[in-house]
């Protein structure tokens, strides 16, 4: 029988929404300059209110630094089974209703998609789900994490 | 941009990570993980070598169609999978080569697929963004 460390119990379960985080324009700035995204609409905020924006726009990968809250969540979980030495970012995606600019404050709530057995371990699929202050959905962010087995 | 054809090159780059990059990604995303800066723990956890993050290459991945796509906004999903790790030599770093060829389009949105290799070899998976039309 295949042996699965991670709670399976942890399916459709729903984490409290993280405190908002309010996206500042330097930490715009410093994120576009780390991932070499040189249009001015992340760092100018003339080029981006050219666009439409009212402040600069964040490159469409920001997202994981909020994602990133829910996740720390997910590996505080008590009884989650998912120890972070034995995890492998294997997958990410992200489903946009509009691009993150500097000024929003964006809450996420964490639901456990789902977790199949794999090899020794388990494939967790989770989706952290970004609204802004109005309770508008912005952004939607998808990880599969693989969770190695405890002898693995 | 309505006149796509599947096969088409809409962008494409080269960038070289240094092991300052990696540094820098840490200090901006947050990810402080020891195995995208020190040898030390990336030998002990059996690994070739300093790895760039994989978030790292699927951020500047997709960020070489940005200036053609004019608005980052246009994008409206984007998933990869992280198929082979970005080994980054302390002294040579590491190339990252991203090649944005259009995958399909319809009425009013195209897919383009992103090639990304480095060292010969493809390391992002499925790279593909939804772009609005």
């Amino acid at each position: 029988m295949e042996r699965v460390s991670v709670n399976p119990e942890l399916v459709g379960r729903v984490f409290p929404p993280t405190p908002p985080y309010l996206v500042g324009r330097e930490k715009v700035r410093e994120f576009a300059r780390a991932v070499f995204a040189t249009d001015p609409q992340h760092t100018d905020p003339a080029a981006a209110q050219a666009l439409g924006y009212p402040d600069v726009v964040a490159p469409p990968t920001f997202a994981m630094v909020v994602q990133d809250l829910t996740l720390q969540q997910l590996l505080a979980e008590p009884d989650s089974g998912i120890a972070l030495e034995r995890t492998i970012h294997a997958e990410q995606r992200f489903r946009y209703t509009r691009p993150i600019v500097a000024g929003d404050e964006l809450t996420a709530t964490l639901t456990v998609a789902t977790v199949r057995p794999f090899g020794k371990g388990a494939m967790v699929t989770s989706e952290a789900e970004m609204t802004d202050a109005t309770g508008a959905h912005v952004v939607t962010a998808i990880s599969v994490l693989l969770i190695g087995g405890e002898d693995a | 941009m309505s006149e796509l054809t599947v096969g088409d090159v809409v962008a494409q780059r080269t960038v070289h990570l240094t092991r300052e990059s990696l540094v820098r990604y840490a200090g901006a995303s947050g990810d402080f993980n020891p195995i995208h800066y020190r040898d030390d723990v990336a030998a002990r956890v059996g690994l070739p070598g300093v790895l760039a993050h994989g978030m790292l290459t699927m951020g500047l991945a997709v960020e070489t169609i940005v200036p053609w796509l004019g608005d980052a906004g246009r994008i409206v999903e984007y998933g990869v999978r992280f198929t082979r790790p970005v080994v980054v030599d302390a002294e040579d770093g590491a190339e990252v080569e991203v090649t944005a060829t259009v995958g399909a389009v319809d009425a009013d949105a195209a897919r383009i697929d992103l090639t990304v290799t480095s060292a010969g070899t493809t390391v992002l998976g499925k790279a593909q963004v939804r772009v609005r039309l």
